[in-house]
């Protein structure tokens, strides 16, 4: 099974540890075996190991180390948000966000709301195995 | 006693350094006045008799002198403060009793009390907790605020809450039997009446919010997977 993502300039990546944990990051130039120079519209350039990231699919088209300005008009022109936001990958991680940051009372409004469906569900598998028996 | 100013007296002599006034006592004797004062009392300061004090009673020999000396303890003014209350309690917050004969019922916060406890109201027809008293300590705040405007809690406090005091009752041996079988104290029409008054309007405001009843009819428990330290509440 060959390799899909590679770690090369221009590849979005999702930090998973550290300060800035959960942010996509842009792979601007390689420092060596194990570390990566990083940037995102909203940090400060900086190296970062490459086992505090997880590569994505998404890809920009950038030269190495471009200035911070050239950076964010690459990344809307490939509509990255917009491509995170509508993978599986991004939009499981907003359910998750979405989830911890509840309320009491949202959990509880959740729980009413789970208990209707099922029941809409159930009434529809009971007309659904009457009519094959039938 | 010396007549006071209204306002006390500023010095006339500014402090050059911690100690030493800018004036000698000559200059300020000029800027005080007293020549003047004594201009007008004719040469010599004005001096006033003391008022006749009524005399004082004979103090009579005390019957007992103790036989040691017994130190009097320090004087103690402090005045204890309520309890200072969390910043995420305010009036009409939701609130999760966590221990007690009403453990996990949520609850409606009225006001805290000057004893340090808080206020608290089921209200009595949601889910049967009437207007009680509740340490902070064992409570969750939510962040679920009713609208508490139409509620007036002034005539509480912990004198309303004071348990009632019964006459004291002779343990006699054939009585000590039929005393235990005294019917339970019946509730005073009035905390009744009380308790309708404060439950009404917050009825009305609790009911335009939808699930807001059952919410706070349903009790709050722990299920699995639930971590408390990583729930908002």
């Amino acid at each position: 099974m060959p390799f899909k993502r590679y770690v090369e300039i221009g590849r979005v990546a999702l930090v998973n540890y550290g300060k800035d944990y959960g942010k996509l990051v842009v792979i601007v130039d390689v420092v060596d075996q194990n570390r990566a120079l990083v940037d995102a519209p909203d940090m400060v350039r900086s190296q970062m190991n490459f086992k505090r990231l997880t590569l994505t699919d998404i890809k920009i088209d950038i030269n190495r180390v471009p200035k911070k300005k050239t950076l964010i008009d690459a990344m809307e022109k490939a509509d990255v948000k917009n491509k995170w936001e509508s993978s599986s990958w991004g939009r499981k991680l907003i359910v998750q966000k979405r989830r911890a940051s509840l309320n009491d009372f949202d959990r509880f409004k959740l729980m009413l709301a789970k208990i209707k469906r099922a029941g809409i569900v159930r009434q529809e598998l009971a007309k659904l195995k009457k009519e094959t028996a039938a | 006693m010396v007549s006071k100013r209204k306002t006390p007296v500023k010095t006339r002599n500014p402090d050059l350094i911690r100690g030493v006034g800018k004036y000698s006592r000559s200059k300020m004797y000029h800027k005080r006045g007293l020549w003047a004062i004594k201009a007008k009392n004719g040469g010599v300061f004005p001096h006033h008799d003391p008022k006749p004090k009524a005399p004082a009673a004979a103090e009579k020999a005390p019957k007992f002198y103790p036989a040691d000396d017994v130190k009097k303890p320090l004087l103690n003014k402090r005045k204890p403060k309520p309890t200072k209350l969390r910043a995420s309690i305010t009036p009409g917050t939701v609130l999760i009793l966590l221990a007690g004969r009403f453990m996990g019922k949520r609850v409606v916060f009225l006001k805290q009390l000057p004893s340090g406890l808080l206020l608290v109201t089921g209200p009595f027809k949601i889910n049967g907790v009437p207007l009680r008293r509740v340490n902070q300590s064992y409570v969750i705040a939510t962040s679920t605020k009713v609208d508490i405007s139409g509620v007036n809690t002034e005539k509480f406090d912990d004198k309303y809450f004071a348990k009632e005091v019964g006459k004291k009752k002779k343990k006699g041996e054939g009585e000590f039997f039929e005393a235990e079988k005294e019917d339970k104290k019946k509730l005073p029409e009035d905390k009744k009446e009380d308790q309708k008054a404060v439950d009404g309007s917050l009825i009305k405001s609790i009911e335009v919010v939808p699930d807001l009843k059952a919410y706070l009819a349903a009790r709050f428990s722990l299920k699995s997977g639930m971590k408390p330290h990583e729930l908002v509440f």
